[in-house]
């Protein structure tokens, strides 16, 4: 974004305060616009005046242009499985944050039996893996043309489709990606990929079905040729595959392309070449060995661009040693640096408990919270869960740093009355507050119970320690 | 009614949301700023702009510091112009598309040739070089030494400036039987009770360039074994392997600095690195003990680039430790367990040394064995009954270690201390690679769009 301060943005705006964008001030709307929680097409007046004033409207796009993303935006898919990349405004997390996750699409192909092509969109549309409260899940379909039928392949993307997952469409043969685009141009999906070969009929296709396209080349002068020539003759949506090479002198080429495009794209303001990196780590099954080393190696790629400004991916491997940490790594490096994740502080009644259940006590830090609650939740533990606010830290963190203190856990129990829910005095606490064990019980008068390490051990540690035994 | 909220409150709103690092910002006077009522006053707004940009090298962007700032007058009931007013209601509906009109374009023939002028940075400083372990020839006994540090530019960004050397990797062994995860054990369970022999495995077997031994026995809540005692053990490992080491204590921040002080004694003339000086214990007895006897020490703290800064300086200024015998530990925190912190802590770390901030230009040093912690790496299966099964532990557990490891040498790292011999051996390749020391690469790299299977 190229305005620093939302003074900058105030002063293309109506100034009249009246409210239409859900910010009381114009001034408020400004700083959201500036940390992008707000767009400014979201101020209704101005957009409206731009429609009959033709002054407004040029003020209008100069703000747009002011305000839009270093890195251009590109959605793939349609509705509420559609995917944004793109987007980013800076080269390193902390100096803001990085903004749309890098979309991870897994391949299927079109001379699959039927039965395991099946099976393998199953696999990609239920994968689900819990993390600080919420299922982490998979982004889409890379669908290749292996058979080189255009008719076969159009029916597979259209079973494909069905799914109601983005896809990206996999072939440099203009026939198979006609023959599929017309059966779901709709659904939005990523052409992939104009070459120095194939790029005037791709082009014609990317400007006709009016979907966004890839552009593949390792030469970065002909990447960012046919990037101008795209955008030139009126293609928007442009994603830049600087093409991963899996092994060697290859795979450190790949890494310095990948970073020298984003960081001319952002550092030297070159424009030609602000848009979203393709990355495509299932390369990594080009290289000899066993199946459990392509697919380690295939997480490695994916994870040194995870870090390293890849936007979108095409994945080889669902097996969960490659799935987990990449997913992970992607929320790890996507999070906001700005905003401490916590919840709310409290008491949370845990599936329906009655008052001869145990009460725990955790903190408000989102992971520790959604990591314990959910132990409880899904191993059918009854119980009350108590929330303490360690200002979103996680246990060890703050009994280190006095957060977790005993008077603290004293008022929690007043405020939240847990007296009253239970018939007994016992708390647990965890196995990594145990230096808190004697403080809480002169400060409570309650009974604590020091509980294990991790709470995926609550259950088990129920079995014995729980109903206590005086 | 005029309210008036001064600097003072405004920075430790700050301090309260943990935006502490606040060095070098100078705080002249009592700077003053008055709001009038809700009305926007552009003249108001003027000084507080400059008061923000003041800030700008210790928040993030601006306009982190208008969000606290619309929380703070929020707290104190004092308004500002930018604060929404109770009523506001959020309209929902989309914004109208501005849709340009359609042109007929002429489909080009010919590409439009462009030059892709690659961005090149160049920083100021340097990261200092640090040799671990000294041949005979300088008057040790280990066959080779280690050399950390020497980058100019990020890691591996070696079309900016070329990188001396490439990350190390030490393999850790301790004094007695720890607590270790069964697929991290497997590979040492006939050399778990003989340290030597376990100093022998990593080095002959398992290709790590040191070694690390922790002398975790000392801890009075475990063996209690005195100091003198416990460097036996670090001396039948100097005989049993040529690689420099490092010695690190239990953890214990009494007993550590006499432990690592006679192990700095009995490995006189080897350059071990001592692991490690923090600020809760007395990092000074360490620090000399390094000084004293020609060893490097390990400074470590929680993940606080401020707190990295505050200790280097003690290890510089109050002790006069040789700029050439310092590495950081800044903290590792696990993969989905606060890799998140760690990567960008040491991030910024590295950036502020290149740039120029000689309290924190050394190598870094990162313990990756944490990774095992996550219980992603360890547990038999996920706790969580809605989960899509986790999959063999085998195959999770060593990724856990390199993808942590791997994401921390893009931040910086040097020394990697880690455990599982896959994790190691990968980790290996990883960074020979990305250092430009693996020729070739595969014959058609778009091979994958066509392959049948
Ligand atoms: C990330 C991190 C930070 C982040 C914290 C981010 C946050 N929002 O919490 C930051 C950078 C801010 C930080 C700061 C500090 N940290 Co820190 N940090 C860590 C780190 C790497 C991970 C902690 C974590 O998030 N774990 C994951 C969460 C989910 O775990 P958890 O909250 O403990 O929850 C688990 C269990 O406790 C249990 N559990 C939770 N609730 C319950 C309830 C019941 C009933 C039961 C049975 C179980 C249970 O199950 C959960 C899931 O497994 C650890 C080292 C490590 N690798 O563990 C150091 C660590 C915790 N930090 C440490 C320290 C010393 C600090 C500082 C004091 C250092 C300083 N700079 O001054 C500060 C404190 C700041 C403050 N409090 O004001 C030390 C603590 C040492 C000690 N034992 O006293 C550690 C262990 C590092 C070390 N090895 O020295 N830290
Ligand atoms: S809708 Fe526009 S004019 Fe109205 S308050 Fe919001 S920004 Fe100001």
């Amino acid at each position: 974004m190229k305005v620093k301060s939302p003074l900058e943005v105030y002063n293309y705006l109506p100034r009249t305060n009246c409210g239409e964008c859900g910010y009381d001030t114009c001034m408020s709307f400004a700083a959201h616009v500036l940390d992008r929680s707000a767009s400014v097409l979201d101020c209704k007046p101005l957009v409206e005046d731009a429609k009959k004033d033709p002054k407004v409207k040029k003020k209008l796009d100069e703000l747009l242009e002011l305000t839009a993303p270093e890195i251009a935006e590109v959605v793939i898919g349609v509705g509420d499985s559609a995917v944004k990349i793109g987007g980013e405004e800076v080269l390193h997390r902390h100096e803001l944050t990085f903004f749309n996750p890098t979309a991870f699409f897994y391949d299927v192909w079109d001379t699959m039996e039927d039965k395991d092509l099946e099976e393998r969109c199953e696999r990609v549309v239920s994968y689900k893996k819990f993390y600080v409260g919420n299922f982490l899940t998979l982004d889409g379909f890379a669908i290749r043309c292996t058979s080189n039928d255009p008719k076969r392949y159009r029916e597979v993307v259209k079973k494909v489709a069905s799914y109601g997952k983005p896809m990206i469409l996999v072939t440099l043969d203009p026939e198979c990606m006609k023959a599929a685009l017309e059966e779901v141009a709709d659904q939005r999906p990523l052409m992939y990929a104009a070459t120095e070969g194939n790029w005037k009929e791709f082009l014609k296709l990317a400007l006709d079905y009016n979907v966004p396209v890839t552009l593949r080349a390792k030469d970065l002068d002909l990447l960012k040729s046919m990037a101008v020539t795209f955008k030139q003759a009126g293609v928007k949506d442009i994603v830049l595959d600087p093409v991963t090479e899996p092994l060697g002198e290859g795979l450190k080429g790949t890494f310095e392309r990948v970073i020298q495009l984003r960081r001319t794209a952002i550092a030297a303001q070159d424009k030609d070449v602000a848009y979203p990196i393709m990355v495509t780590p299932i390369a990594a099954w080009l290289i000899d060995g066993d199946e459990v080393s392509k697919s380690y190696w295939e997480a490695v790629i994916a994870s040194m661009f995870i870090v390293k400004y890849g936007d979108i991916m095409i994945f080889r491997s669902l097996d969960q040693h490659v799935v987990m940490p990449t997913i992970t790594l992607r929320f790890n490096i996507y999070t906001d640096p700005r905003t401490p994740v916590q919840v709310e502080p409290g008491v949370r009644a845990i599936n329906d408990p009655g008052p001869d259940d145990p009460v725990f006590i955790t903190t408000n830090f989102a992971l520790t919270y959604y990591t314990v609650e959910s132990d409880l939740t899904s191993g059918g533990i009854k119980g009350w869960l108590l929330v303490l606010n360690t200002e979103g830290l996680g246990v060890e963190v703050s009994v280190a740093g006095g957060q977790f203190t005993a008077s603290k856990v004293k008022e929690l129990m007043e405020e939240t009355k847990i007296e009253e829910k239970v018939n007994h005095k016992y708390l647990v606490i965890p196995g990594l507050a145990a230096r808190l064990q004697g403080a809480i019980e002169d400060e409570t008068g309650w009974k604590v119970l020091v509980g294990p390490m991790d709470s995926g051990r609550i259950k088990g540690w129920l079995e014995k320690n729980w109903p206590p035994k005086e | 009614m005029t309210k008036k909220f001064t600097l003072e409150e405004f920075l430790d709103l700050l301090k309260k949301y943990n935006v502490e690092e606040i060095e070098g910002v100078k705080i002249e006077g009592d700077l003053e700023i008055e709001f009038e009522g809700s009305a926007i006053d552009l003249s108001a707004i003027a000084p507080l702009y400059s008061m923000l940009s003041e800030f700008s090298n210790f928040l993030y962007h601006a306009n982190m510091a208008l969000g606290y700032l619309q929380r703070l007058s929020a707290a104190l009931g004092i308004p500002t112009p930018f604060v929404a007013q109770p009523g506001a209601v959020p309209s929902a509906a989309p914004a109208p598309e501005v849709a340009p009109p359609v042109e007929e374009v002429k489909l080009p023939q010919e590409l439009v040739k462009a030059k892709f002028e690659p961005y090149k940075e160049e920083y100021p400083g340097k990261i200092e070089e640090v040799v671990l372990g000294a041949t005979k020839a300088d008057g040790g006994s280990r066959e080779y030494t280690v050399t950390l540090g020497g980058e100019k530019s990020l890691a591996f960004y070696t079309f900016d400036a070329p990188q001396p050397h490439l990350p190390a990797i030490a393999i850790d062994v301790f004094d007695r039987k720890p607590m270790l995860a069964k697929a991290v054990r497997t590979h040492y369970e006939d050399v778990l009770d003989n340290p030597a022999e376990w100093a022998k495995k990593c080095v002959k077997k398992y290709g790590a360039d040191l070694v690390t031994l922790h002398l975790i026995s000392t801890d009075p809540l475990l063996d209690d074994t005195p100091a003198s005692e416990a460097v036996k053990v670090l001396e039948d490992v100097l005989q049993a392997v040529k690689c420099p080491i490092i010695v690190g204590g239990s953890g214990n921040k009494e007993k550590d600095p006499e432990v690592l002080e006679k192990a700095a004694e009995v490995a006189e003339g080897e350059r071990i690195m001592l692991a490690s000086a923090t600020l809760d214990m007395d990092w000074e007895r360490i620090a000399n003990a390094a000084k004293k006897y020609g060893h490097v020490v390990l400074s470590w703290t929680q993940m606080d680039i401020n707190n990295q800064k505050t200790l280097n300086r003690y290890l510089l200024k109050r002790v006069e430790v040789p700029r050439n015998s310092i590495v950081m530990d800044p903290t590792t925190a696990a993969l989905g367990y606060g890799l998140d912190y760690a990567f960008t802590n040491m991030e910024r770390i590295r950036i502020s040394g290149l740039k120029g901030d000689t309290d924190l230009n050394f190598p870094i040093s990162s313990g990756t064995t944490n990774a095992w912690g996550a219980r992603e790496a360890w547990m038999i299966d996920s706790p969580i009954e809605e989960d899509t099964p986790w999959g063999p532990r085998e195959l999770r557990g060593p990724i856990w270690e390199i993808i942590t490891g791997l994401t921390l040498s893009l931040a910086g790292v040097d020394l990697f201390m880690m455990m599982h011999p896959v994790a190691v051996a990968v980790l290996k390749e990883v960074f020979n690679t990305l250092g430009g020391k693996v020729s070739g690469g595969v014959a058609d790299p778009g091979e994958w769009m066509f392959m049948e299977v």
